[in-house]
């Protein structure tokens, strides 16, 4: 890391961080980053990781494998509550991978290259929270091996399934985006695979890396093709992304029940979800750094850049929760103003106002710039945005279905231990995954850092 | 033992900016059948050859107009004629609630044409070619710039593109085998 030596003056200031330090060619740039995945020599640290992703992977397994025998009555839902932790952590792992797809595609529209250093590892975030998420309405269906019948396919029942459910719009939106996702950081990742292949040593993974690169070249005609499709791909990834948590959010506001059916719901949950997303994308790339080494492309303009987008996805939440409250007032409706009297001195406020720490006040630390440069600060208010996120599906699924319209039917809703197990063994299956790839795949897209680096830059062919 | 027949020329260059510039003089000495192979997409390459192809956009948009038909059609298809259901009174022809799952297999197959259509006409997968004979060429995916004219192409002669790819300045030129 470049540290200023002598105080920055108004007359001499301070060189801006740069989104790469100086000093690298082609060369070495292509060298240090190919090594993380070819190198013989794995860190301590890598072991441990896995180890603990691996192990609360088989808790999962284990969880889930009871689930299956007992039913879902292990679960702590019940009536009213019928959606516990189960939606709960959906709508969170969803949400989280939204920033994947943002980095890559819509900072890629925007034409910023900071994103390009960390745009690989953010979509593979974006795709193993997408499989996280995708476990629990899979089995929160009850009987996991029927979950086939939500696709429309042609069957001997005779059934189809309804198209003016927001459920099945959920099944088509979330596989949609699973699929996409997949695409555009496979499609990313050609090149560099190319770059293992040929910089393997081993036959063994030059066999691996060169079935996985399809024989790329780096032909100019397809690097024209390429990033022709990059570009549509990033297109078409923008609005998926926005309507991915759209949809989600219709689960709830095409509902009835106080506290669900607001209209600030789709842009709020999809600003939540950039939200979500961008504070786990820093809980990821401090430690990632560290521990690669990487803070020669993971800079401190990254760190700041990300936290300006955090406080300012934080403001937009910060709004919806304030509509949310104004409107409950404003329409005059009881069970409305019940609801959010019940969300602050309910039985569930301790909740609630801690969201509303973890959310809203935390984050304002960013308005200074030497919080944003401070890698400790910025690790722990992304992790409190973690956990405020997640205390913000809880108080939207549970707290609102607890209290409705009869207050005979009123009930409370605690998670059990295997709802517990299963949230905990998905954060496990998320770091074992994420292990992997590290290990396995170039974690920074090599190809695009090579576009920024000074001696990339070319003026027109004199003729 | 057979003798390789040539695939072509192959001329190595230590910067994008020697690539670019030794790529329009090769396009103006008049030949035709040439490629250049790079560690990154440049922009001005693309100019200096003067590629040109926008096939690969029309085939997005067709596999996004395909897709929205296609789910459009599925959600009337299954509503309305194959399994109509009253769901709360909603007309069987939802139009409104039809837009989502049409949006995402517009989304869908527009991604996949995009993805498809871009290695399809990139020729991919192709686990063999010529250009990979030659040693140096691992490093067209590090930091080296290749410009290869192609034997076929029609002012192609052995000793006198030699001489002519010599005067590009390269670092070295290689024969590349088939």
């Amino acid at each position: 890391m470049s540290e200023v030596p002598v105080r920055p003056t108004r007359e001499n200031p301070a060189p801006a961080p740069g989104i790469l330090a100086p000093g690298y060619t082609f060369t070495t740039l292509t060298d240090k980053l190919a090594a993380i995945a070819l190198s013989r020599r794995t860190p301590l640290v890598w072991f441990i990781g896995i180890a603990v992703g691996f192990s609360l992977s088989m808790a999962l397994l284990g969880a889930l494998g009871y689930l299956v025998v007992r039913g879902i009555g292990i679960w702590g839902v019940n009536q009213p509550v019928g959606w516990g932790f189960e939606i709960v952590n959906f709508v969170w792992w969803i949400g989280i991978g939204h920033a994947g797809t943002l980095i890559s595609a819509i900072l890629l529209l925007l034409r910023q290259p900071w994103r390009n250093s960390i745009n690989r590892f953010a979509e593979a975030m974006t795709i193993f929270a997408v499989a996280c998420a995708g476990i629990y309405p899979a089995f929160h269906t009850g009987r996991p091996w029927l979950d086939y019948w939500l696709i429309p396919y042609p069957n001997t029942m005779g059934m189809w399934p309804n198209f003016r459910s927001p459920l099945i719009w959920d099944v088509f939106a979330v596989s949609t985006y699973a699929t996409v996702s997949l695409l555009f950081w496979y499609v990313g990742m050609i090149p560099d695979l190319a770059t293992l292949r040929d910089r393997a040593k081993k036959l063994s993974f030059k066999v691996f890396y060169g079935m996985l690169a399809l024989g790329w070249r780096g032909s100019a005609r397809h690097w024209a093709r390429y990033e022709t499709a990059s570009l549509l791909l990033a297109g078409l990834a923008t609005p998926l992304v926005v309507s991915v948590h759209t949809v989600v959010s219709f689960d709830f506001a095409a509902g009835i029940v106080p506290g669900w059916h607001a209209t600030i719901f789709p842009p709020y949950f999809v600003a939540g979800a950039v939200y979500a997303g961008f504070a786990m994308v820093l809980t990821l790339a401090i430690p990632l750094r560290k521990v690669y080494g990487l803070q020669d492309f993971i800079t401190k303009k990254h760190l700041d850049n990300m936290a300006k987008i955090l406080l300012a996805t934080g403001l937009i939440v910060g709004y919806g929760y304030c509509v949310e409250a104004f409107m409950a007032f404003y329409s005059g409706n009881t069970y409305e103003r019940f609801m959010m009297f019940n969300r602050l001195e309910g039985p569930y406020k301790h909740m609630y106002w801690l969201l509303l720490f973890c959310n809203l006040v935390a984050p304002q630390v960013f308005w200074f710039r030497k919080v944003r440069q401070s890698v400790p600060w910025l690790f722990v208010v992304a992790m409190i945005v973690n956990v405020g996120m997640w205390l913000e599906r809880y108080i939207i699924v549970v707290v609102s279905l607890h209290r409705d319209y009869l207050p005979s039917s009123w009930g409370m809703y605690h998670g059990t231990i295997w709802d517990w197990t299963t949230f905990i063994g998905t954060i496990g299956l998320f770091l074992a995954l994420l292990f992997l790839f590290i290990r396995l795949l170039p974690m920074i897209s090599i190809f695009e850092m090579r576009a920024i680096l000074p001696e990339a830059k070319v003026h027109e062919a004199e003729e | 033992m057979p003798v390789p027949r040539l695939y072509g020329l192959m001329a190595e260059f230590e910067t994008p900016q020697e690539l670019v510039d030794a790529a329009a003089m090769t396009r103006e000495a008049g030949f035709t059948k040439l490629d250049a192979y790079t560690p990154y997409p440049i922009e001005a390459l693309t100019e200096a050859l003067d590629i040109h192809d926008h096939r690969l956009p029309a085939v997005v948009l067709g596999g996004g107009i395909v897709g929205g038909l296609a789910g459009y059609a599925l959600c009337y298809w299954t509503s309305v004629i194959e399994y109509p259901l009253n769901i709360g009174g909603k007309p069987f022809h939802s139009a409104p609630a039809f837009i989502v799952p049409t949006f995402e297999t517009t989304i869908l197959f527009a991604a996949f044409a995009a993805v498809l259509g871009m290695l399809a006409l990139n020729g991919l997968p192709m686990p063999y070619h010529p250009v990979f004979n030659t040693p140096r060429f691992a490093l067209a995916s590090r930091d080296r710039f290749f410009l290869c004219i192609e034997a076929k192409d029609p002012k192609f002669d052995h000793d006198a593109t030699w001489a002519f790819l010599t005067t590009l300045k390269p670092t070295v030129v290689m024969d590349v085998e088939e």
